[in-house]
């Protein structure tokens, strides 16, 4: 096992994910069985589903899921160019969610001041 | 163009070094279950053939290509060619034996300077089904193959062709530069005679295989999708693709160890395997026969050099359809790609 003290994440504990069941297995067994659902293909194809996947895992910046949904999107097909093009999506909407604050900056500068 | 591991003394032209490294590692450490113990947990204490159906006949190593993930080490440098003599002997068991399917592949075995007379003499003797496992490039490399969508179709062979992607960044990582242009070049002559349009009766099907270390996606739904994108942008039709694994052999072996990549892609297969995939695993209905008639359980049992059952007879001219059916198919760590997720086969998934 890797200690804390040298690392906050392991690219081994991705596949011990499926471990947070041995204590509290109901509500683990409730989860994985939604997750994968949640990724089978619906009016979205599979493959938009783990674009989606990638960008969000971008969002939250959680390297485990950009392991899993990086290696699920070439298993479904997604171009390199589409992958990228799903980041800068999430990156959009990030650099988006600053700016349109600043009408809210704005706002309150215009009311505060002569 | 790069040069085979056989033209570079690469270590892993050494078939015994593959096995060596199949056996060790991750597997004799015990951090992974072999191969013959996971087939045994999942009720088969050894693999045994179901009806022979495929007779898959490898004319020879040399190839036009050099991809980077072959599992022959196929390539332009490599002379190993079967003789018309022991296409004589292939033709003489199947001839006197019920197989359906004669299943041509190489190298390019179109390169082979018997190849024509073979499918000729295939098609003479009535065989059901003659397949060319084409890689599409040959058909443009030389005006002398030019005619070769004419020849495929005057013979009713089906033909099977790779091709990794739909576009050419990844096609041509794969296979080599302008592989993809020269391939969809190649298509459209194919389809100009008729093969993979709809109502012809002429079948053309794809194989796709993933450019890295990791499994295909789903069969029908990567068909859709190229069937989609080579349509719309190509004029391009085909009836079916098959999805393939990548086998941890020869060139693909090298990138995974050179790209570090290899225990994780075992771990990978080993985590994917699916007991319900091992009863349509393509060595129970398929014999495979090298380019100087030597029998093996497959295509890739062949490139390692692991041997068919020493209890029957192993070369095409002693050919016995009965005592081949009593045979163990032989297996090592490789296997695992046969029966990760939905399967693989040179028949596409097969669970």
């Amino acid at each position: 096992m890797i200690s804390m003290e040298h690392h906050y994440y392991a690219p081994e504990d991705l596949k011990k994910f499926g471990a947070i069941a041995e204590w509290e297995g109901n509500l683990a067994k409730k989860f994985f069985d939604w997750y994968g659902d949640v990724f089978k293909g619906g009016d979205l194809t599979a493959r938009e589903k783990s674009l989606i996947a990638l960008a969000v895992a971008h969002t939250v910046q959680c390297p485990y899921c950009i392991d899993a949904y990086t290696q699920d999107s070439l298993e479904k097909g997604a171009t390199e160019k589409a992958m990228m093009e799903a980041i800068h999506v999430a990156a959009a909407i990030r650099g988006g969610a600053s700016l349109v604050h600043g009408v809210m900056m704005m706002n309150k500068a215009k009311k505060l001041s002569m | 163009m790069i040069k085979s591991l056989h033209a570079r003394h690469h270590q892993l032209a050494d078939q015994q070094r593959q096995r060596e490294i199949l056996e060790n590692g991750i597997f004799r450490e015990g951090r992974l279950p072999k191969f013959h113990r996971k087939i045994a947990e999942a009720g088969h204490d050894s693999l045994t053939p179901g009806d022979l159906e495929i007779f898959q006949v490898n004319v020879g190593y040399m190839c036009n290509q050099v991809c980077k993930h072959c599992h022959v080490d196929a390539g332009p440098d490599r002379q190993e060619i079967m003789s018309r003599e022991t296409m004589e002997l292939c033709l003489n068991a199947l001839a006197k034996n019920k197989i359906r399917t004669l299943d041509i592949t190489g190298g390019a075995p179109e390169m082979n300077p018997h190849f024509r007379w073979f499918v000729e003499e295939a098609h003479r003797i009535g065989v059901s089904e003659i397949i060319v496992r084409s890689n599409l490039t040959i058909i443009v490399a030389n005006p002398r193959y030019h005619d070769l969508p004419a020849f495929f179709k005057k013979h009713g062979v089906r033909v099977c062709s790779s091709l990794p992607f739909y576009n050419a960044g990844k096609t041509d990582r794969q296979r080599g530069e302008g592989v993809f242009a020269d391939s969809i070049r190649a298509l459209n002559m194919l389809n100009d005679v008729g093969y993979g349009r709809p109502g012809s009766g002429l079948v053309l099907d794809l194989v796709y295989n993933p450019v890295g270390a990791f499994l295909p996606g789903d069969q029908k739904q990567l068909e859709r999708d190229f069937k989609l994108e080579l349509k719309s942008h190509f004029g391009i039709d085909f009836n079916n693709l098959f999805t393939i694994t990548n086998i941890p052999i020869s060139r693909f072996l090298d990138f995974l160890l050179e790209s570090g990549n290899y225990d994780d892609y075992m771990e990978k297969l080993v985590n994917a395997f699916n007991p319900a995939a091992v009863p349509g695993v393509m060595c129970r209905n398929t014999i495979s026969i090298d380019w100087l008639g030597n029998l093996y359980d497959c295509d890739f049992n062949q490139m390692l050099g692991l041997g068919i059952d020493a209890r029957v007879k192993g070369h095409v001219r002693d050919f016995d359809f009965a005592e081949l059916k009593s045979r163990k198919i032989a297996v090592s760590q490789h296997c695992f790609a046969c029966t990760a997720g939905a399967g693989s086969s040179c028949q596409g998934a097969t669970a």
